[in-house]
């Protein structure tokens, strides 16, 4: 199979276990892209978390610029396809029953048991960037506090990703 | 400001402006467009109400896969059908989508520049401090912390760590961390 199609596949097997949306998958796409596949290094794939995260938009357009990465301009629109287009199918069948199981017991049971799971998918990319960029102790204090200003003040994270691009940009990261 | 006797679904938009909608909306958030969405649909608009907003929004969370972009599935095929639902997510991807390709092909040509990778350096620094915050708070609003948090433990210990593959820690996950959820509502 070409790179196309087994990247519309790899990623569409992902859809299904997005538990918490693209930030989630995180270190399943490296695992995939960059152990597996060795479509993107270590390097690359810190820089388009970067730009993702420098760029408006829904989250899920990291995988759009992973695709664009491994197979240009077809692989940025499978990629995409791939991580959207199944559960919208099944969400849009699942829409009429969603009144009839909403608050059911393993419905609940399902939603209370996800979350930390979620907690655990979120801690592990965050990780698993800081490792694949190596990070030196200047970019964990950097880390450090971006996480205490975002957790303590209302600041727009706007400002920290400008912060964050200046202070790499006059090379102290 | 619109008046207060303005019916709640005034309007039934037809696929432009479906399309239109949620394009102007596409652009407007970094880190997630949420927020901005609900604003949209619920204050400008008025296509839901805010309860509607949060039924749907509640389906969207429960399922896997990009939340928003469900979403406006969901409020596509409500006025549209199958068009809608196909028209609503292209609004919200078409924007961003052209933005991130250009920023691509930038970082196609400058991408080797030492300047440009350590300016990247920073702001996936940042990238991580928000991520860290984010899931700082995601596990701060978990239920029944001494009973529900071991699970992401045992999540980061088999995904970060291990490295296995995430459907069958997911699957495996579910099941436990699911189970106890289902033993701990049956008690009340």
């Amino acid at each position: 199979m070409n790179v196309v199609g087994e990247l519309f596949l790899e990623f569409a097997l992902l859809s299904f276990v997005a538990f918490g949306g693209a930030t989630a998958l995180l270190p399943e796409m490296h695992r995939v892209v960059v152990e597996n596949h060795h479509w993107l290094d270590d390097t690359t794939f810190t820089h388009l978390y970067a730009i993702a995260q420098a760029a408006p938009g829904p989250n899920v357009l990291v995988v759009t610029l992973i695709g664009w990465e491994v197979a240009g301009l077809a692989g940025a629109l499978a990629a995409t396809l791939a991580m959207c287009l199944p559960m919208s199918v099944v969400i849009y069948l699942l829409i009429d029953r969603w009144e009839g199981f909403a608050g059911k017991r393993w419905q609940k049971a399902i939603s209370l048991g996800v979350a930390p799971l979620a907690v655990g998918l979120i801690f592990s990319g965050a990780t698993l960037i800081a490792q694949a960029a190596e990070f030196g102790w200047a970019a964990w204090a950097l880390v450090a506090v971006t996480t205490a200003v975002n957790l303590r003040t209302k600041l727009h994270p706007l400002w920290l990703i400008a912060t964050g691009a200046a202070l790499g940009l006059l090379g102290l990261v | 400001m619109l008046t207060a006797t303005t019916p709640d679904t005034q309007s039934r938009p037809d696929l432009r402006a479906l399309f239109l909608g949620f394009s102007a909306v596409g652009l407007s958030g970094f880190g997630g467009v949420l927020p901005f969405v609900r604003r949209m649909l619920v204050d400008q608009k008025r296509w839901l109400s805010g309860e509607e907003f949060n039924a749907l929004l509640g389906l969207c969370q429960f399922l896997p896969g990009p939340n928003v972009i469900n979403l406006a599935v969901l409020v596509g095929k409500r006025y549209r059908g199958v068009p809608g639902a196909i028209v609503a997510p292209l609004g919200l991807l078409a924007g961003p989508l052209v933005v991130v390709l250009l920023l691509a092909m930038l970082y196609d040509h400058y991408g080797d520049l030492p300047r440009v990778q350590s300016m990247l350096r920073g702001i996936a620094a940042v990238g991580v401090g928000l991520l860290f915050a984010t899931a700082w708070r995601m596990g701060m609003a978990v239920r029944d912390k001494p009973l529900f948090l071991p699970f992401s433990l045992l999540t980061v210990t088999a995904i970060a760590w291990l490295r296995w593959p995430m459907p069958i820690v997911m699957v495996a996950g579910l099941l436990l961390s699911g189970g106890v959820a289902w033993w701990k509502l049956g008690r009340k």
